[in-house]
């Protein structure tokens, strides 16, 4: 994965053939008789970092689950690093094990260790030897700055500490892609600049990363593109600097007006 | 914030306050701490609370100094028969006659078994006491291979040393034989070994989105849950045999234990289900997300909390299984209890007080093995309780 410039809006440079992470073309899902993603069409080149806002039950985390198969959609197609999603178990485990994520909630298991939860796919999805395993967590614990916390319980930790093991849980399997669902929206204002600055700090790093999120800060500091839907529809696709300074649509431009006040 | 100084801050106005000094730490009042503070919170709280602390003391000093006299202190600890128990010049009050149990305990513990094979049941005894404190010690070394031996070995190795495998000149012991405490111990160890397993497959079933699986797995436990034990056990007896050919009805005493086997799994099933219920959504999709498949995120995140929520109900069915397995006698099978019944009736030892100390004895005995089983399981909630801060 190619390290690219900070504020660059273009994709990783050199692009070939395949260069996209995820290609979602003609999506459409219903929850029963809802409506949920209509006709979504986005390719997130390597290297990109999108942030996706959008008002509350817009579809932006449903999108986000689909990618990696935990929602199934019902027409269009969803390409993730070169593999096709459908609805094969098969090759949705293979995504998934490509594919990291972090969840609003945090979601750790609570009766494991911060260790364990770090270890635990590496070990039994990746089938890696245990040593090898906790040797990673170690690395990520201590990029994520909470190494001290490897033999406590997620119970015993801030939220912004549980976040932050999160993604350091994600970062163990080396992912191609990282998804954040509303990483901070659960967080005590207080926790949330040490989650976005490591968010800030792999982004840097070169990762390719889809961001639902409402952290406008965030978005025009790290963002290639941004994505903005509305309704089950993505309503603009524009780089950060026009999103924020000239948006073109007017549903954007109501929505911006709202959260920037 | 209007006197200055005295709260360790200055006010500027009614309206602004800056602390200047951190408050102090002051002890906590002498009537909150200390045993006086413990029973003025616990024991006389309210006058409600105190009258059923009065009361409640007034019920103990009714019924514990009689118990105690008549289990304990009157009570015949040595005889050769009924004679010893009766009240006497020197026994003028009768007391429980425990020389009636030590002269059964041999039937209590074995029931009719050949006395010259009865030491086969003690290294069952053994090796099953060996394998409990082997899979219940949570420290203990190779609990994995413990578990092998608990769940596989331990099964196959008892069957042939209780039954006979005449080739190694052990001979066969018809399980009519088979009474006392070996029978409860069986029909309790393979209910309470079968349910657990089979009650989380029930379970999940039940939660499967499969429809065939969670019809089946419906139908087997609102059926079996329907019906009471004695009825399951009275099936299994009497019209299973009905049913099958004379040379494939299977042994009554492996007949009751597929009863009791299949109705404690019902229940336990119902039991996990709940446990699988408190489990978040996000549980199971946290670990999708990270790879893991179904089986894989059931074994290492869900189940291992699902479990630890139900322990207080899974302990709570044990001690019903455990007590129902007196339910067996209606089937015949001599039991424990059924042992106890019997032997209180031998006109040899016939006096007023055999019938109650052969209950009282049961009781004792029921109450320890049901007792361990709570004061182990809540061990284990204390220690398992780790993660709960949150």
């Amino acid at each position: 994965m190619a390290s690219i410039a900070v504020n660059g809006i273009e994709a990783a440079p050199g692009a070939a053939v395949n260069d996209a992470a995820v290609e979602i073309k003609g999506v459409h899902k219903w929850f029963g008789a809802f409506y949920v993603l209509r006709d979504i069409d986005l390719t997130v080149r390597r290297g990109e970092r999108i942030v996706v806002c959008g008002p509350s039950g817009s579809g932006k985390s449903t999108l986000l689950r689909c990618i990696n198969g935990l929602e199934a959609y019902q027409r269009g197609e969803i390409v993730v690093d070169g593999i096709a999603l459908g609805n094969d178990p098969k090759r949705i485990a293979q995504v998934r094990r490509e594919v990291g994520m972090v969840f609003q909630q945090f979601n750790l298991f609570p009766h494991l260790t911060v260790l364990e939860n770090c270890t635990l796919a590496p070990i039994n999805v990746r089938k890696m030897p245990p040593a090898k395993a906790e040797e990673i967590a170690r690395r990520f614990l201590k990029r994520v700055r909470i190494p001290e916390q490897a033999d406590k319980y997620p119970g015993q930790l801030s939220g912004g500490q549980q976040q932050r093991v999160a993604i350091a849980r994600a970062l163990c399997m080396s992912p191609k892609l990282m998804m954040f669902d509303e990483p901070t929206s659960a967080l005590d204002p207080e926790m949330v600049k040490e989650v976005l600055d490591t968010m800030v700090e792999l982004a840097m790093d070169g990762m390719t990363m889809i961001v639902v999120s409402h952290e406008m800060g965030f978005a025009r500091q790290v963002a290639s593109r941004m994505v903005f839907m509305d309704a089950g529809q993505v309503v603009e696709v524009n780089t950060p600097d026009a999103f924020f300074n000239h948006p073109q649509h007017e549903r954007t431009k109501l929505f911006l007006g709202q959260i920037l006040k | 914030m209007t006197t200055p100084g005295a709260s360790g801050a200055v006010a500027v106005s009614d309206a602004v306050f800056v602390r200047r000094t951190p408050a102090p730490d002051l002890a906590p009042p002498f009537a909150s701490t200390g045993w006086i503070g413990w029973v003025r919170a616990n024991l006389f709280a309210t006058p409600f609370n105190a009258v059923l602390t009065v009361f409640t003391v007034l019920l103990l000093a009714w019924i514990v100094p009689p118990t105690v006299r008549f289990l304990v202190i009157d009570a015949v600890w040595t005889g050769t028969d009924r004679e010893a128990c009766l009240a006497s010049a020197q026994h003028p009050h009768l007391g429980a006659c425990w020389a009636f149990v030590t002269e059964y305990r041999s039937y209590f513990t074995y029931g009719s078994y050949p006395i010259d094979q009865r030491w086969r049941v003690d290294v069952f005894f053994a090796l099953l006491a060996f394998g409990i404190a082997w899979v219940l010690w949570i420290d203990a070394p190779r609990r994995g291979l413990g578990a092998l031996y608990f769940f596989a070995v331990l099964p196959v190795v008892s069957f042939f040393l209780l039954y006979g495998l005449p080739p190694l000149g052990l001979e066969i012991v018809d399980t009519a034989r088979w009474g006392g405490a070996l029978v409860t111990v069986v029909v309790a160890s393979v209910g309470i070994a079968v349910s657990l397993p089979l009650g989380i497959l029930l379970a999940l079933g039940r939660r499967s989105s499969m429809p065939a699986v969670k019809f089946l797995s419906v139908i087997f436990i609102e059926f079996v849950r329907g019906v009471p034990l004695i009825t399951v056990l009275f099936m299994a007896s009497v019209m299973l045999p009905l049913f099958l050919p004379p040379a494939w009805s299977p042994d009554k005493l492996i007949r009751a234990l597929v009863g009791v086997a299949l109705f404690s799994s019902a229940y336990m099933a119902e039991v996990v289900r709940g446990g699988l219920q408190a489990i978040p959504k996000g549980q199971w999709e946290a670990a999708a997300a990270l790879g893991l498949g179904y089986w894989q995120a059931l074994r290492f995140i869900v189940l291992p909390q699902a479990l630890r929520i139900s322990i207080p109900n899974i302990v709570n069915s044990y001690v019903a299984l455990f007590k129902d397995t007196t339910l067996v006698f209606f089937v015949g099978i001599f039991d424990f209890l059924k042992t106890i019944e019997v032997a209180r009736v031998d006109p040899v030892w016939a006096t007023p007080v055999t019938s109650t100390t052969g209950y009282a004895f049961a009781a004792v005995v029921y109450f320890i093995c049901c007792y361990s089983m709570s004061r182990y399981a809540s061990g284990i909630e204390r220690r398992l309780a780790v993660s709960e801060r949150r």
